[in-house]
């Protein structure tokens, strides 16, 4: 049985089209991002999924039972909004109980939920205040409690750190790692920040144009994306994109950058399909931090490049080279001095490489 | 050498920006107080009028003080004198007028922010439309609706009344109030709405519990735009309703122009100051509100 199961499902505002025949699973218990850019139709499929949407095509299970038409209050979810949506006009105590009351349960209950719910998230003391006396971090906190006490089986957050300044948003991100850590409840997650999606997220599925790009761990995600778009978005800076052609010889494979003779040998690379390869158009995509100024493994490849740029952002710096005219991105620890306008020995870790076809821009 | 003749030239400009203030703030102060004299003016000789006797005002010219605090005028305003035919006063048209304004402001309010809310929070096919075609109620002049709703309120029986005058009030108020409403509503972010179904409430618990609540400041905003404009409405009561049924102000025209006898000035003035009291009641209480709501949605916070 999966918790949450999402069939084919497309949807679109007049022409525009949002969402292209998504599929999606969750098992119970775990923490599924949704990653993309703005307009990518990733908070339109949160809010189908809390039933705030109607759906033009496919459908929506929860717990194996068709929801597509059911209303929100009837789906068993409960959603955390971006910009909290507390009623202005209810206390603490109002706005966590609205939902129970509205669902008619006994006032014992709801006593014995608003205390345990509030005492867990330390807003006990705040009970009698109305959400205008409250700090950020305060009414994330209340946001999350009218959450919890319905007990729902299913969380949505909808960007719920994007309105925190930089300092509370790490600390609320860990705040709910640990709450989902101590409750185990399944969670569906909304944002544009990869680091986010990262540090919280058990899978993460890429969004863009309205379609998932892929939908995988953490460590696959950036390990190895499935297409450009993938690579590109996660890692800061994002990865390095080298065009250039492969060579296939006997049983060696080689990358050669466009304008170069150097073969950089990539055997140990793990094809999809090795057939086909030669002469094949491609990205060599390598990451910055995987770009290193000393040799550290016997399988790195060294290279001399020129360095053009150099940007110290305080713990590392980002320095940009030039590789026949494409720029290549690596970074370091800033202690080390590397002049500009020369030729430097770079090592490449060919061990982290992934390889695109330069047409479908998909991995291979 | 230089540096001393800079700082001499410096001086000697710091001398000519503070004579140059100096001036400009009496300037400020002047055109201010004939402006405000401007307006002061009128009211001042309403209420001198009001408290003299007729010899007084014959004899002394509008700017003479009066000999002492007589309302004698007011009584007769209010209450008349007391003989048969012919008196007009105001207080039964002034209870004609509170019955007809406090309803009409309080359905045209009520249905107006029903309208803002479904514009902006329950969106459907054609809302826009409906929003455009309710915006041209603001543009279309009274004097165009005259006939057909002399017409309308004849078919429903209601002609020469207080209620008919509540009609035509309520529906003319409506594209006004709809718009205030709507435009506070639109500043309202829609994940509250959202987070209500979520919680189970409904189309009108989420009305009554959450926007109305928050909505005092359009409300206070709404009341007094249509108060002002119904209670000083003189058209709609002229034509709609004679006699009895009249508003105050159409019995201020009556009072006023239809004396056969010697003009009454003071009472005339007493009378037109009792007419806009209310007005400036509502003001007085709510105009805090007013500015403040206003301004709310233009500025976050």
């Amino acid at each position: 049985m999966k918790t949450l199961k999402i069939e084919e499902l497309s949807k679109n505002f007049g022409a525009t089209e949002v969402l292209r025949k998504i599929n999606l699973e969750i098992d119970e218990g775990n923490f599924l991002v949704l990653l993309g850019p703005s307009g990518c139709g990733k908070s339109t499929l949160l809010n189908i999924i809390a039933g705030l949407e109607t759906i033009n095509e496919g459908n929506v299970y929860i717990d194996d039972y068709n929801v597509s038409k059911v209303e929100p209050k009837d789906r068993n979810i409960a959603m955390v909004f971006q910009s909290y949506a507390l009623y202005p006009s209810m206390n603490v105590r109002e706005n966590m109980i609205f939902g129970l009351k509205q669902a008619k349960v006994s006032k014992e209950k709801i006593e014995e939920q608003l205390g345990k719910v509030s005492k867990f998230l330390q807003v006990d003391a705040l009970l009698e205040r109305k959400p205008s006396q409250l700090s950020g971090g305060q009414r994330q906190r209340v946001a999350i409690g009218r959450a919890l006490v319905r007990e729902p089986r299913i969380f949505l957050f909808d960007e719920p750190l994007s309105n925190l300044d930089a300092k509370l948003r790490v600390e609320m991100r860990r705040e709910i790692k640990k709450l989902h850590q101590q409750l185990k409840t399944t969670v569906v997650y909304v944002t544009h920040d990869q680091t986010e999606a990262m540090s919280l997220g058990t899978n993460i599925a890429i969004m863009n144009h309205g379609v998932i790009q892929q939908n995988d761990t953490p460590e696959n995600i950036y390990n190895k994306p499935s297409n450009t778009f993938v690579a590109d978005f996660i890692g800061s800076p994002s990865m390095n994109l080298i065009k250039g052609n492969l060579k296939q010889s006997s049983d060696k494979i080689s990358f050669v950058v466009n304008g170069s003779n150097l073969e950089i040998p990539i055997n140990g690379y793990d094809f999809k399909e090795k057939s086909n390869l030669n002469n094949k158009e491609v990205f060599f995509g390598i990451r910055p931090e995987h770009i290193f100024f000393k040799k550290s493994n016997d399988t790195d490849f060294e290279i001399t490049l020129r360095a053009d740029l150099s940007e110290y952002i305080g713990h590392e710096q980002i320095m940009t080279f030039n590789y026949e005219n494409q720029e290549v991105l690596a970074k370091f620890p800033s202690t080390i001095k590397i002049e500009l306008s020369k030729d430097t020995k770079l090592y490449f870790d060919l061990t982290q490489l992934s390889l695109f076809d330069a047409k479908t821009e998909e991995r291979i | 050498m230089q540096g001393s003749l800079q700082s001499s030239s410096y001086k000697q400009l710091e001398q000519k920006s503070k004579y140059t203030n100096i001036f400009l703030r009496w300037f400020l102060y002047f055109v201010l107080i004939l402006f405000a004299s401007y307006f002061i003016f009128p009211l001042y000789v309403m209420i001198v009028t009001s408290l003299k006797t007729m010899e007084e005002i014959r004899q002394g010219t509008l700017l003479t003080w009066p000999s002492g605090l007589n309302f004698d005028s007011w009584a007769v305003a209010w209450g008349g004198r007391g003989y048969g035919a012919g008196d007009t006063y105001l207080k039964p048209y002034f209870w004609n007028s509170i019955k007809m304004v406090v309803p009409a402001v309080f359905f045209s309010t009520f249905i107006g922010a029903m309208a803002g809310y479904v514009l902006t929070k329950w969106r459907f096919k054609g809302d826009k439309w409906v929003f455009l075609f309710l915006l041209f109620g603001c543009f279309i002049p009274y004097q165009a609706i005259l006939l057909p709703m002399a017409r309308t309120l004849g078919v429903l029986g209601i002609s020469n009344s207080v209620i008919g005058l509540v009609l035509v009030h309520t529906v003319y108020g409506i594209p006004f109030t709809t718009l205030f409403f709507r435009n506070f509503y639109v500043s309202i972010p829609s994940e509250l709405v959202k987070a209500a179904r979520i919680d189970g409430a409904g189309f009108f618990k989420i009305f009554f519990k959450i926007l109305l609540p928050i909505s005092k400041p359009i409300i206070v905003v709404t009341v007094i735009w249509q108060f002002t404009q119904i209670w000083n409405d003189f058209l709609f009561g002229s034509t709609f309703s004679f006699g009895e049924a009249a508003p105050i102000q159409v019995a201020l025209n009556n009072m006023v122009l239809s004396s056969t006898s010697v003009k009454e000035y003071n009472v005339d003035m007493a009378s037109a100051i009792i007419a806009g009291i209310p007005t400036l009641i509502v003001y007085v209480l709510a105009g805090k509100y007013f500015i403040r709501g206003l301004t709310s949605g233009a500025v976050k916070g």
